[in-house]
């Protein structure tokens, strides 16, 4: 199985200060990868990376062996990765489906329509009139994620959608992936609550300070190794 | 399988019967000649090329986000190079407002390049610095009479195209012909600005021009190319407000560089009309330019004291409505006479079957 997105010793930062000291991961096509870390140990950071937010070098990251590294947002967008931002982003003066709606200018096709999103979180299709930022946190999340994938993405990144939100609200979020996943996208999760993690992903990612510590599918790896990789704890 | 059961449609009811009322106006602009006096006629031209300016400025500034405050040096360079093409060319007068608008363009682009480097405030005071350099390189321009000015010449004037028909139409002076003239191409700029701003906001553009002016970053994850959106439109607006300056001095007949790049004339009075009126909005500078002219027809007589209390009025609309009059209305009334809102119509979606 070749990997539909790949990084090889990813090195990414702002201006003097480097967060990424070479970090490989790979997603295979139709797989789902959890990347998770403490706080400011670089998650967001490869996510703004991969998606061209911020730049590197050419190599370092490959689409289907293409190399994309450091490419324009808009470009790497058109290309299928798209991202559910944290903190959500939406624009406030667009309405929910609006905000739907933008999310498919960059023009691809594919299973992800207005009403499909709305088959998906079938609360937004009530709410599609009105602003985008006057909903409830959880459903502004949904407007995100149909956002991305309006855009028929082949990556989906989601960076930290469980955020600020109740445990049952991230219940029902969490309950689209694997229908995001049957209809065709590979999907990485960003997340700080590792049980969630680890009951979505098939394979997990620790990272601390710039560096994947761990990496192993959910039942190989202990809680032990977990707990030592997340919070670099030495082993003893 | 089954067919979608809902439309997509962006009129509302008071849209459409504000489409006929809006075709009687017209109607009645195009045939103005007829039933307004040489006064009214050059009255309504000072709407109309208001009006124009402050579409273009709300399309930057309420559409875009780029505040600038150097509009002046587009509506200066296209009526000099209005003027230089008709002195040093020869070239017919009417012919030469679209010289206007292309030198504008070619000034843009230089002041695109060097301001949208800059975020915010201090954009907005590049494009002034910009603005005001052109002034002072134009006043250097002796053929068109450097810092002191000139007038359009007499030849020139009388051989205006269309002037002579006109005259003949209305049984008028060449001189209320040549106003006429202006009158009538100030009308068909503005019904093409509005019509056209309204277009690209309706179309998938207008919705990504709205994403980049909420969030850049945003914009762009989705895939719209924020530096090439910000362009596009700064060209444009630079275009369409080098068109209207070169119209604007075309029925003055009279250049000078103090007046063709004055911050307050084409700058101060038109971010006045378009706050007033609503930012954001395209009803908003209609509504602006309205209350402007009468506020200028009953009080300029005040001097400065006028001045004053447009910027009084300014800071109150600004603090208590600050989506303008025109804000004020559509939230009491729902109207919006140009939607721009998609929205769905017929309740149930139907069901995908697998």
């Amino acid at each position: 199985m070749t990997a539909l997105l790949e990084t090889s010793g990813l090195k990414a930062g702002y201006g003097d200060f480097q967060a990424l000291w070479g970090v490989d991961i790979t997603l295979a096509e139709g797989g789902c990868a959890a990347i998770i870390g403490a706080n400011g140990a670089g998650k967001t950071t490869l996510m703004r990376a991969i998606t061209g937010v911020l730049p590197c070098a050419p190599g370092m990251v490959r689409l289907d062996g293409a190399k994309i590294g450091g490419q324009s947002v808009d470009a790497i967008a058109k290309l299928g990765i798209a991202m559910v931002p944290e903190g959500r982003k939406l624009f406030p003066s667009l309405s929910v489906e609006e905000n739907l709606r933008i999310g498919a200018y960059a023009g691809r096709s594919g299973p992800w329509t207005l009403e499909a999103v709305f088959e998906l979180f079938p609360i937004l299709r009530e709410k599609r009139a009105v602003p985008g930022t006057s909903l409830s946190g959880g459903q502004q999340q949904m407007v995100a994620i149909g956002r991305a994938l309006m855009a028929n993405p082949r990556v989906l990144l989601c960076d930290e959608i469980s955020l600020g939100l109740a445990p049952v609200v991230i219940r029902d979020i969490y309950k689209a992936l694997p229908r995001i996943r049957e209809a065709g996208a590979s999907v990485i999760v960003v997340e700080q609550d590792i049980a969630q993690a680890m009951a979505v992903a098939d394979e997990v990612h620790c990272m601390i300070e710039g560096r994947i510590t761990l990496s192993g599918a959910p039942g190989d790896l202990s809680r032990d190794d977990i707990h030592a990789a997340y919070f670099g704890v030495a082993e003893t | 399988m089954s067919a979608p059961a809902y439309t997509v449609r962006t009129g509302t009811r008071a849209s459409r019967l504000f489409g006929w009322g809006l075709l009687a106006l017209l109607v009645a602009l195009v045939a103005a000649p007829l039933w307004a006096d040489r006064g009214m006629i050059q009255d309504l031209f000072f709407i109309l090329t208001m009006l124009v300016l402050a579409q273009f400025w709300n399309l930057l500034a309420g559409y875009g986000g780029l505040i600038s405050i150097g509009q002046q040096a587009f509506v200066g360079l296209g009526a000099y190079a209005m003027f230089g093409a008709v002195i040093v060319w020869g070239v017919n007068p009417v012919p030469a407002i679209l010289l206007g608008g292309v030198a504008a363009v070619l000034l843009a682009i230089p002041t695109a390049f060097f301001a949208f480097r800059l975020v915010g405030a201090y954009f907005a005071i590049g494009t002034w610095v910009i603005a005001d350099m052109a002034r002072l390189i134009v006043s250097q321009w002796q053929v068109v009479g450097g810092g002191t000015g000139t007038s359009l010449p007499r030849e020139a004037r009388a051989d205006m195209w269309g002037v002579e028909t006109i005259a003949a139409l209305f049984d008028m002076r060449a001189a209320a012909a040549r106003d006429v003239l202006a009158y009538w191409l100030a009308l068909a700029l503005a019904i093409a600005t509005v019509a056209g701003i309204y277009a690209l906001l309706r179309s998938r553009q207008g919705l990504a021009l709205a994403a980049v002016r909420d969030n850049v970053e945003a914009a762009g994850a989705v895939g719209v190319d924020a530096k090439r959106m910000r362009w596009s439109i700064f060209l444009v607006a630079a275009f369409g407000t080098g068109i209207c300056g070169a119209l604007i001095f075309l029925q003055n007949a009279r250049i000078a560089p103090d007046a063709a790049f004055s911050v307050v004339d084409w700058m101060a009075y038109v971010i006045f009309i378009v706050v007033i009126g609503g930012i954001g909005r395209i009803e908003g500078p209609i509504v602006g330019v309205l209350v402007f002219f009468v506020l200028q027809s009953t009080l300029s007589q005040f001097g400065a004291w006028y001045l004053m209390a447009l910027g009084l009025l300014a800071i109150t609309v600004m603090l208590i409505a600050p989506r303008g009059l025109w804000g004020v209305i559509s939230d009491r009334t729902g109207l919006q006479l140009f939607p721009i809102q998609r929205r769905l119509y017929g309740g149930r979606i139907a069901k995908e079957t697998p």
